[in-house]
């Protein structure tokens, strides 16, 4: 089933880290085997920030095959190079788990080809590059991923994040949420629900030259309105195109570097539950999500079928 | 208590047609027998006295226990039972089988007080997906709004939201009357059989779809009709009904219920046809 959750301050930061670990850990019911996290913080924005994995987590219920340490090493360093022969510049490094970097770069050139030379070493993933977002994810549930990460400490203005039953695909990092708008700096997507015509979107987007690193169907959705921003739509519209264009049940938030939005498909199958104020924005599959942030009594309401809302920060 | 051996004597229920099975294995199924005094007793019921008032906070409960706290509430006499910090929990207040004033001072999760029978509710808050499921009698008063599948499979009762629904509310109604005073997503009345659904603000798409039997009212717009859902007219007796039904529900007397749209079944699916199966087979 899984659980999604998301907010926007507006006008202000806040310790968004905190805050979406809260609400997801709640909705840990919905989805026990991955979490996943776009945070959007506060950078000084003169760099990329890019967090890749060069492996799997192998542990925790994992489907993935047991590789080596030393290959992370080796996948590691032809990053570096590819790195160096694009023009970029490392201005920082962290190696955060045996599989996964954070890495703030100079770079100033198109990202579709700097994403494909990088994601050109076997098992390398890009999660995400950005000036503001940081997406993380992995297996187990929010309290375990955000300790692992660190993220109780991240502040920022928004942020979404997921809470994964795996279904149609493995529990592994790569079939885990969020999924980076392929190639867009900072665009996230979340998803709860079911596509049904993902192989048929897939083909098409793929011969138009959009990449795919899973087989969950719910990495369609970023690619989806990737594509659609590549040919000039706002992501409002292109969200707007997505209830016409993905088939199933599903409800799914995206964010930019300074936009949170959210949208229901036409049968209304998938739950919502959203709080909106002046300063705040809140959602999530369930309204105990928003209870965990926001305990005092607040009114609240289930978007209708087929809505589409984007918040600016 | 359920007789679990096996038991080859005809009772009284079956020699009135009641049922039928002559149980030869153990079972825990239990069937009425009108000649047993214990059979008219309601299991899971109890006398209450509705000025014996008490409050319980569940912050710090999950809904298993509260719901037993309730409980044990109501077989202390306890008739009208105040819950605080309710916090969106799921599952809160199910299977009160008896008259009970049951007060939440917040928001209820999914599944909120389903399959009761009796009680009187008021939710100062939200109610969350499946609020009421399988209500037998009672009133339920929300408000603020409602998620999805609001009052389904109702038999019986009053189900009122002050504020907007999701979508399928009513979905397999079989009776009783949901009022909603705001709007109401796609799919309401969805396959509902009996029972009236009243929406005074809009209504999504497909509304009645493929529903049985019941009346819908809506003040508002209509997205669309569902398959078999038709218009209908207005009578006199619609109209001293709805106007009755809203000062129950303590919505806005003044009201124009004349020019509400009534939604029937047009009873033109194929499940209303005379046709017996082989012969439907044949038609295909």
């Amino acid at each position: 089933m899984c659980g999604i959750a998301g907010l926007i301050h507006r006008g202000k930061s806040s310790n968004v880290g905190e805050e979406l670990q809260s609400m997801l850990q709640a909705l840990k019911h919905r989805g026990p085997d991955s979490t996943g996290y776009a945070l959007y913080s506060q950078n000084d924005g003169q760099n990329f920030i890019m967090r890749f994995k060069v492996g799997e987590n192998v542990g925790e219920g994992s489907t993935s095959v047991n590789e080596d340490v030393s290959v992370y090493n080796e996948r590691k360093k032809l990053v570096d190079k590819n790195l160096s022969e694009l023009g970029a510049t490392i201005v920082k490094e962290e190696q955060l788990t045996p599989y996964s970097y954070r890495y703030e770069i100079k770079y100033d050139k198109d990202l579709m080809d700097f994403s494909k030379k990088i994601e050109s070493v076997e098992m390398v993933e890009i999660l995400s590059i950005g000036k503001s977002l940081e997406l993380i994810k992995d297996l187990g549930d929010a309290k375990t991923v955000s300790e692992r990460y660190n993220l109780d400490k991240v502040k920022g203005t928004h942020g979404i994040g997921h809470a994964r039953m795996a279904t149609e695909s493995g529990v592994d990092i790569k079939s885990a949420h969020p999924f980076w708008g392929y190639p867009f700096a900072d665009v996230s997507v979340v998803h709860n629900g079911q596509l049904t015509n993902y192989w048929n979107n897939r083909r098409a987007l793929e011969n138009k030259g959009m990449r795919f690193m899973s087989e969950c169907d719910s990495e369609l959705i970023a690619v989806f309105l990737a594509e659609k921003m590549r040919n000039g739509a706002t992501l409002e519209e292109g969200m707007k195109e997505s209830l016409t264009g993905l088939d199933g049940v599903f409800t799914y938030f995206v964010a930019t570097k300074d936009s949170l939005g959210m949208a229901k498909d036409t049968m209304a199958a998938k739950p919502l539950v959203l709080y909106e104020s002046d300063d705040l924005v809140a959602m999530g599959s369930e309204e105990i999500a928003i209870r965990s942030i926001l305990p005092q009594e607040i009114t609240t309401y289930d978007p209708f079928d087929g809505e589409v809302k984007v918040w600016q920060i | 208590m359920a007789n679990l051996k096996t038991s080859q004597k005809k009772t009284k229920a079956q020699s009135m047609g009641m049922h039928t099975e002559v149980l030869t294995g153990k079972t825990q199924q239990k069937f009425f027998n009108p000649d047993e005094a214990e059979n008219f007793f309601y299991w899971g019921t109890y006398d209450v006295d509705f000025n014996k008032r008490t409050e319980l906070d569940v912050k710090d409960m999950n809904c298993k226990e509260a719901n037993k706290k309730i409980d044990e509430l109501m077989s202390e006499g306890y008739g009208t039972i105040v819950i605080k910090n309710p916090q969106g929990k799921h599952s809160l207040g199910v299977g009160i089988l008896n008259k009970l004033n049951l007060i939440f001072e917040g928001s209820l999760g999914y599944f909120g007080v389903g399959s009761i029978d009796g009680p009187m509710v008021r939710v100062n808050g939200r109610v969350g997906w499946s609020c009421a499921e399988n209500m037998m009698a009672g009133k339920v008063v929300i408000e603020k709004n409602a998620g999805s599948c609001f009052g389904a499979a109702i038999r019986g009762g009053d189900l009122i939201c002050k504020g907007s629904v999701g979508a399928r509310t009513g979905i397999d109604q079989k009776g009783g009357s949901i009022i909603v005073g705001g709007d109401a997503g796609a799919f309401t009345g969805f396959m509902m059989q009996r029972g009236r659904i009243v929406v005074l603000g809009d209504v999504g798409i497909n509304l009645g779809d493929s529903m049985y039997d019941g009346t819908i009212y809506i003040g508002g717009k209509i997205g669309s009709f569902g398959s078999d859902a038709v218009e209908a007219p207005m009578t006199k007796n619609d109209i001293d009904w709805l106007n009755r039904k809203l000062k129950v529900a303590e919505m806005n007397e003044n009201f124009d219920v004349s020019k509400m749209t009534k939604v029937v079944s047009g009873k033109k699916l194929w499940n209303y046809d005379a046709l017996e199966p082989t012969e439907k087979k044949g038609a295909i």
